[in-house]
């Protein structure tokens, strides 16, 4: 056999290991994960929506923008004076529910996934920053940590959508803000436990400078309680945005994001039951099923919870 | 009376990898005034068992055996509560980590207390008593004041007389010892064990020590049983088994021990993997 | 005569605690005045137990702290990191492999990853040099090709500290500084580690620095022992003169706690002829 014979069949057994090594990694995750049954149920709901939002175009019966003038506060099919045509109903200027709901859940996935993003990746840098370097650099970047905690997530979230004015990206951008210093926190933990380790001693041995070892040496073994914070996070997020949509600083109307519609209805609570629970049932289902998935997570990561 | 008497232990864990056999089959009896060292490296089962027959390890593990017997009754299939009359009182555990094994957040006398309280009659101040009395029978200076220390302020030895302490508490009629000196410091060690030694004399204990380390076999142990990947591999008094090893993974252990070495190079298990892989299959 | 390529002359390291409303800053004397030399092809075991500053004394050799006084000189270079950073170069000739096979190397990389980030940040070579010295460093250890590609999660601690010599053997140092590597391994595997290491010394004519503190492992493998104790070398001398004809208390008392598996001591002790 030949030299670089041996070395090609070396390649394609390594490639092949590889891959082995990173499905065995997954198979172990899922045993751990799928041993939480609560997980697996917020993992397929939590699917489902995305599912849902990715084709909602498809799926909702009708524009959700649509006003249908001769269908106001229709109840929903079931009920007496309802249709089949409007199965949830229509809302107070003749729009299809079901339709803003399933268009609706685009919205809060949207807005979880931007606002995770930018509080994840911020929430990383600054409590990388603090936990590698210490000293003063830590002092200053986790006092005005605590001070954004030490205001009411909500309150500051107000304030931060009054100075930049009311819209969904500015209610993103101020939720995002205020959920920042908990990822911080937490890098900034795992950062100081994993920074005396000796595989971090011995990259300094090699020649490491600050910026792998932060970045390519330490994070990527930080990252299991930023994982399980993040699905919390996601979570929060959507509640903060409803909150924001309902008190009409968030999303502004006609927007089909869940919160918003709930402002909207708050009028017919007693005539409309329909137009206030439904949104209110696809929030607290949709924010159920990422805890439970966030439960799960942290069962799964945990390596301290490992029972054998 | 063999104090302690197992047969045929065998434990299996549910892993994520399919179930796991940690020890198989597993037999062997120690009597009062008995010291007997179970040695092995790792993955040879050697705590495992050790906790199976104190029942101490997680659900995930399935616990068979055809007799575990102390004192000559059934310990297999006790109630919770009895279970808990039985440990710490008659049988008895110390740990590798000393500071890990006590509680961070109480001071060593409330721990120690706690442990009095659980099982005997004694009221508070007899139980005072008898913890400053512990502390000076295991060698630490200035019992009464040390009663009032957190873990973090002793140091490994200190900690680890803390725990023989508390085990000798109720006067046990076994104490098992799980690699108590693996993490201390080498004089510090000749201490610990010169400790236990003494204890288990005065009182006239069973002694379990498990080990990895066959000069501490050799210093302290009567009879020594030999596990290698959770199966038995010999069982013999301790100078026959050093003199004259039958098994050929115990003779492989004793060459590879560097103070045995004769020339350049260390003689390892693997060379002499395959006849003791043959004599499994064989019997 | 083989030439010294490892001199330290009158090392101190201290730490000062900072003092706080109440009590004035404290100064820690880890090192005193710790000078020694190593020659080429050598082994010079360090034995001590916990606080002796053996562990600083790593630290210090590897590059990664600097002395508060004193001369250290590698290959005839003068070493003081906090006036001179360490070049790539001088970070060739040291490098370090630690006692604990299951904290020193990084959960998240794969084995190849290991062995090739010294070379990612020391030298300029492609990626396919790199993974052709990896591969060749596996087998001279001891491992397989195939190994390359997996975690290290998935190997025993004999075969992770093969991982760790052969990470700290890629940049080709002249000197490595072991840190109690065969500790924490069992009695089987320590032996191969043992004969590796062995090999290796002849292969690539390597000095060690052996920190431990087994006198078993140090009697068979060291050529000169420094004894220390509380930061300060008690003794330092041949290995036959220390074993045989040891001076200093510690160092009495060191050999006399050291448990021996011999059949004699036995005998001795059961009260057998």
């Amino acid at each position: 056999m030949t030299d670089t014979q041996t070395k090609q069949i070396d390649q394609s057994t390594v490639k092949a290991e590889a891959r082995n090594a990173q499905k065995q990694v997954f198979v172990e995750f899922w045993h751990y994960f799928s041993a939480n049954k609560g997980a697996v149920i917020g993992l397929v709901v939590f699917g489902f929506m995305i599912l849902v939002a990715l084709l909602a175009p498809i799926l909702a019966p009708h524009d959700p923008g649509h006003q249908y003038r001769d269908a106001f506060l229709l109840p929903p099919a079931w009920q007496e004076g309802g249709s089949w045509s409007y199965i949830l109903g229509t809302d107070a200027v003749g729009r299809d529910m079901l339709s803003r709901l399933i268009h609706g859940s685009r919205f809060s996935l949207f807005i979880g996934v931007i606002v995770v993003s930018i509080s994840l990746t911020g929430g990383i840098i600054i409590g990388l920053v603090a936990g590698y370097f210490r000293g003063w650099v830590d002092g200053i970047i986790m006092r005005v940590m605590d001070i954004i905690l030490a205001f009411p997530s909500l309150l500051l979230a107000l304030v931060l959508v009054a100075i930049l004015g009311p819209g969904l990206m500015n209610a993103m951008i101020a939720i995002a803000i205020v959920l920042q210093p908990h990822f911080a926190r937490l890098t900034r933990a795992a950062v100081m436990s994993e920074a005396s380790r000796e595989y971090v001693t011995s990259a300094q041995v090699a020649g490491a400078g600050h910026m792998r070892l932060m970045f390519k040496t330490i994070l990527p073994n930080c990252l299991a309680p930023l994982i399980v914070q993040a699905t919390l996070s996601f979570s929060a997020a959507i509640l903060d945005a409803a909150a924001l949509g309902f008190l009409g600083m968030g999303a502004q109307p006609p927007t089909p994001e869940w919160g918003t519609m709930l402002a909207e209805a708050r009028e017919f609570v007693l005539r409309a039951w329909w137009v206030v629970t439904f949104p209110g049932i696809a929030i607290l289902t949709t924010v159920l099923a990422i805890n439970l998935v966030g439960d799960g997570l942290r069962d799964a990561l945990d390596p301290k919870l490992k029972r054998s | 009376m063999n104090v302690l008497e197992i047969q045929n232990l065998t434990v299996t864990f549910d892993t994520a990898n399919g179930p796991f056999k940690a020890v198989d089959g597993v037999n062997f009896s120690v009597d009062q005034n008995d010291i007997l060292a179970i040695v092995g490296e790792s993955g040879s089962g050697k705590s495992v068992s050790m906790l199976a027959v104190m029942g101490l390890l997680p659900k995930t593990a399935t616990i068979t055996a055809d007799k575990i017997e102390f004192e000559g009754k059934d310990i297999s299939n006790l109630s919770e509560r009895e279970r808990r009359e039985l440990i710490g009182k008659d049988i008895s555990m110390i740990f590798q980590e000393p500071i890990a094994s006590l509680n961070p957040c109480f001071t060593v006398g409330f721990q120690i207390n706690e442990m009095l309280k659980a099982h005997t009659d004694l009221n508070s101040n007899a139980r005072k008593e008898r913890s400053a009395e512990l502390f000076e029978l295991v060698g630490i200076p200035d019992p009464t004041k040390r009663l009032k220390s957190f873990p973090h302020q002793l140091s490994g030895g200190q900690c680890q007389r803390v725990m023989i302490a508390m085990a000798i508490s109720c006067n046990p009629t076994l104490l098992i010892a799980d690699e108590p000196t693996t993490a201390l410091d080498v004089t510090i060690q000749k201490q610990i064990l010169d400790l236990l030694l003494d204890i288990q004399t005065q009182n006239n204990m069973a002694l379990i020590m498990i080990t990895h380390d066959m000069g501490v076999v050799a210093e302290t142990a009567h009879r020594v049983v030999v596990q290698y990947q959770g199966r038995q591999m010999e069982e013999a008094g301790v100078l026959d088994l050093f003199e004259n090893p039958q098994n050929p993974y115990t003779k492989a252990l004793l060459s590879a021990l560097p103070e045995r070495a004769d020339g350049d190079r260390l003689p390892t298990v693997a060379d002499f993997a395959s006849s003791f892989e043959q004599t499994e299959t064989a019997s | 005569m083989s030439e010294v390529i490892l001199k330290a002359d009158s090392l101190y390291r201290d730490y000062i605690t900072s003092g706080g409303l109440f009590k004035p800053a404290d100064v820690v004397h880890a090192l005193k005045d710790i000078s020694f030399d190593v020659k080429k092809g050598e082994t010079l075991a360090v034995v001590g137990e916990s606080g002796c500053g053996k562990s600083t004394l790593a630290r210090i050799l590897t590059l990664i702290d600097a002395q508060t006084s004193g001369a250290l000189q590698i290959q005839g270079e003068d070493i003081n990191i906090k006036t001179h950073k360490p070049t790539a170069d001088l970070r060739k000739h040291v490098q370090i492999v630690f006692q604990n096979p299951y904290g020193s190397l990084n959960p998240r990389q794969k084995v190849g990853d290991v062995l090739e980030e010294p070379l990612v940040i020391n030298t300029k070579m492609g990626a396919a040099e790199r993974r052709e010295l990896a591969m060749a460093m596996l087998e001279k250890v001891g491992l397989e090709p195939v190994h390359y590609g997996r975690y290290p999660h998935m190997f025993s601690g004999g075969q992770r500290q093969r991982i760790a010599i052969a990470r700290a053997l890629m940049l080709r140092p002249k000197i490595l500084v072991l840190d109690e590597p065969v500790s924490a391994l069992d009695l089987s595997v320590q032996a191969q580690i043992l004969n590796l290491l062995a090999d290796i010394q002849d292969e690539f004519d390597l000095s060690y620095i052996f920190i431990s503190h087994d006198l078993s492992v140090v009697k068979y493998i060291a050529d000169r022992v420094m004894v220390m104790y509380f930061g300060e070398i008690v003794e330092q001398n041949t290995r036959e003169e220390i074993f045989n004809n040891p001076q200093h208390e510690y160092t009495k008392t060191l050999l006399a706690a050291t448990p021996k598996a011999s059949v004699d001591s036995i005998k001795q002790r059961l009260g057998v002829s």
